[in-house]
């Protein structure tokens, strides 16, 4: 059963991993992840980014389908892994790792 | 060679009398001592703001906040009409009143009555003991006399502040003074998506605070959040803010907007994913209507106005920007070199998922740069407790660092003539 609308089973792939609920997880899959999964995620998403938004928008925040909620996740993955790919060449920004900041709460979807 | 016009004294730091242009200590920010005198001169007789009225919607709703800078817990709960704050602690052997799981962590809920987890006392939410287990068999014991501790309590453009003091010596309203007052009409009430964060940090919570009061720093620890292509020439040009004032303990700093028009730089200096979201550091591109703004959140008429940020003495900050959105810092000690750090972004609700991206692109860069604050405040902390150096130079961007350390040390030293 694919997760995401028929019109981008192209990123299909990324979704088991990427499509996920909040910031917390993706942040801990950004800080897991390899950065050439993180450049191959990156590259796959970015040009559907408009389109993606496009297919989001038909529907009210409140009553999305299941998979247009996937697609939304998935771009949420997209900023979250383009800070490690645009900026920092490494998964982390340089000179954090003492430090932690933590989402304890955020809109959803 | 200045970019924007200084007061006619020659600077910001000048223009206010009480500041002089020496290099000042940070022995205020190493000392146990200190910090035990700041409990007392500060924490426990300044308003504090400890949430927003959106917290507490219907009567009965509450939540507690721990404060260990005034060594209490209190809770905080819509009666009605009003918003009441009291001590968190039972009258009959001191049990914390209201805590779940974990009596150290903070919580939220809705109650009609508060009940004693330890011997079934209760309280409404007018703070009034209504109910005593086993009553007969106590000693003269009058309920009304055994009423929650009240906590001076009140708000301002929907933010709660509390006050410790037996009779504070202002007012909220006086002492956040027309400065901050100027702020009151922005719709802080309508911008309710939230994206809250928490961080602990190994650093006295003026030390945290002093990297938000003065953006000297960004073109060097955030430098990175930009584009390569325009790295080198943002360091280089370095950071001059055209506004600085203080009202009372107060301050605000004011960035022009040149920066923060993503839209109108050519392509190749604008991140690739900013692009594809409309969005990034500053905000959404797409300006959020807001309707007519109160001139006070541009306080030096600036033009284009980029953000202003306005610091709430002593451990509060609200940061408003130009793309329609706000987010507050708060810096709460819990000893003399630690504190907790609280950021929020709050905007207008999404009214579709591509707005929703646009925010999730600026909750997520408001990470990445609290990141490298807070991991290099860490790090200065560590220098200044060396005790090597006693005497650290402050250049005019940095102000309100001058006047903060200024105004908390003035009110230790009230405090300690106070008590002789």
């Amino acid at each position: 059963m694919p997760m995401l609308p028929s019109e981008f089973s192209g990123l299909e792939r990324y979704a088991g991993k990427w499509c996920l609920a909040t910031e917390n997880e993706r942040w801990k899959a950004r800080m897991s992840s390899g950065m050439e999964e993180l450049q191959e995620l990156y590259d796959a998403v970015l040009p559907l980014v408009p389109e993606a938004m496009a297919y989001c928008d038909k529907f009210p925040l409140d009553d999305m389908p299941e998979d247009a909620v996937n697609l939304l996740r998935l771009v949420y993955s997209f900023v979250m892994v383009s800070f490690a790919v645009e900026l920092w060449a490494q998964t982390y920004p340089p000179d954090t790792r003492g430090t932690d900041f933590v989402r304890l709460s955020e809109p959803l979807p | 060679m200045a970019r924007y016009p200084k007061p006619a004294e020659g600077s910001w730091t000048q223009h206010y009398p009480h500041l002089d242009t020496k290099p000042i200590s940070f022995e205020d920010s190493t000392s146990r001592e200190w910090y035990e005198l700041e409990k007392e001169a500060i924490f426990k007789r300044s308003w504090l703001k400890v949430g927003r009225v959106e917290e507490v919607p219907k009567s009965g709703r509450y939540f507690t906040r721990e404060i260990p800078a005034a060594d209490t817990s209190i809770i905080v709960v819509r009666d009605g009409e009003d918003v009441r704050a009291f001590h968190n602690i039972c009258r009959h052997r001191g049990n914390k009143l209201v805590w779940s799981d974990f009596p150290q962590e903070e919580t939220a809920g809705t109650a009609r009555q508060f009940t004693c987890k330890y011997h079934g006392w209760r309280y409404g939410l007018d703070g009034a003991c209504t109910f005593v287990q086993q009553e007969s068999e106590f000693f003269d014991l009058d309920k009304a006399e055994y009423g929650l501790v009240p906590v001076h309590c009140d708000t301002f453009a929907g933010f709660i502040f509390v006050n410790f003091a037996d009779q504070p010596s202002q007012s909220l309203r006086d002492y956040l003074g027309p400065m901050l007052l100027g702020v009151e009409d922005y719709p802080f009430h309508e911008m309710t998506d939230r994206y809250a964060f928490k961080v602990e940090c190994r650093a006295n919570w003026k030390v945290f605070s002093d990297a938000f009061l003065e953006f000297y720093h960004a073109p060097v620890v955030h430098v990175g959040q930009h584009p390569r292509a325009l790295r080198a020439m943002i360091t280089a040009g370095g950071y001059e803010a055209p506004h600085y004032q203080l009202d009372g303990p107060h301050g605000v700093v004011t960035t022009a907007g040149s920066l923060h028009r993503s839209w109108e730089m050519p392509p190749e200096n604008v991140k690739p994913a900013d692009l594809a979201t409309r969005s990034g550091l500053f905000g959404p591109w797409e300006q959020s209507d807001l309707g007519e703004l109160p001139p006070g959140i541009n306080p030096g008429k600036i033009n284009p106005w980029g953000l202003s940020s306005f610091q709430f003495f002593p451990n509060f900050a609200i940061l408003i920007w130009e793309a329609g959105w706000y987010n507050t810092h708060q810096y709460w000690p819990t000893s003399h070199n630690s504190l907790i750090f609280e950021g929020n972004v709050y905007s207008l609700p999404a009214k579709s998922a591509s707005e929703r991206v646009g925010r999730e692109m600026a909750a997520v860069s408001f990470k990445e740069y609290s990141l490298q604050d807070a991991n290099t405040l860490e790090a200065t902390q560590m220098g200044i407790e060396a005790g090597v150096i006693h005497q650290w130079p402050l250049n005019d961007q940095e102000v309100l660092v001058r006047h903060f350390h200024h105004e908390a040390a003035q009110r230790v030293a009230d405090y300690q003539r106070e008590k002789g």
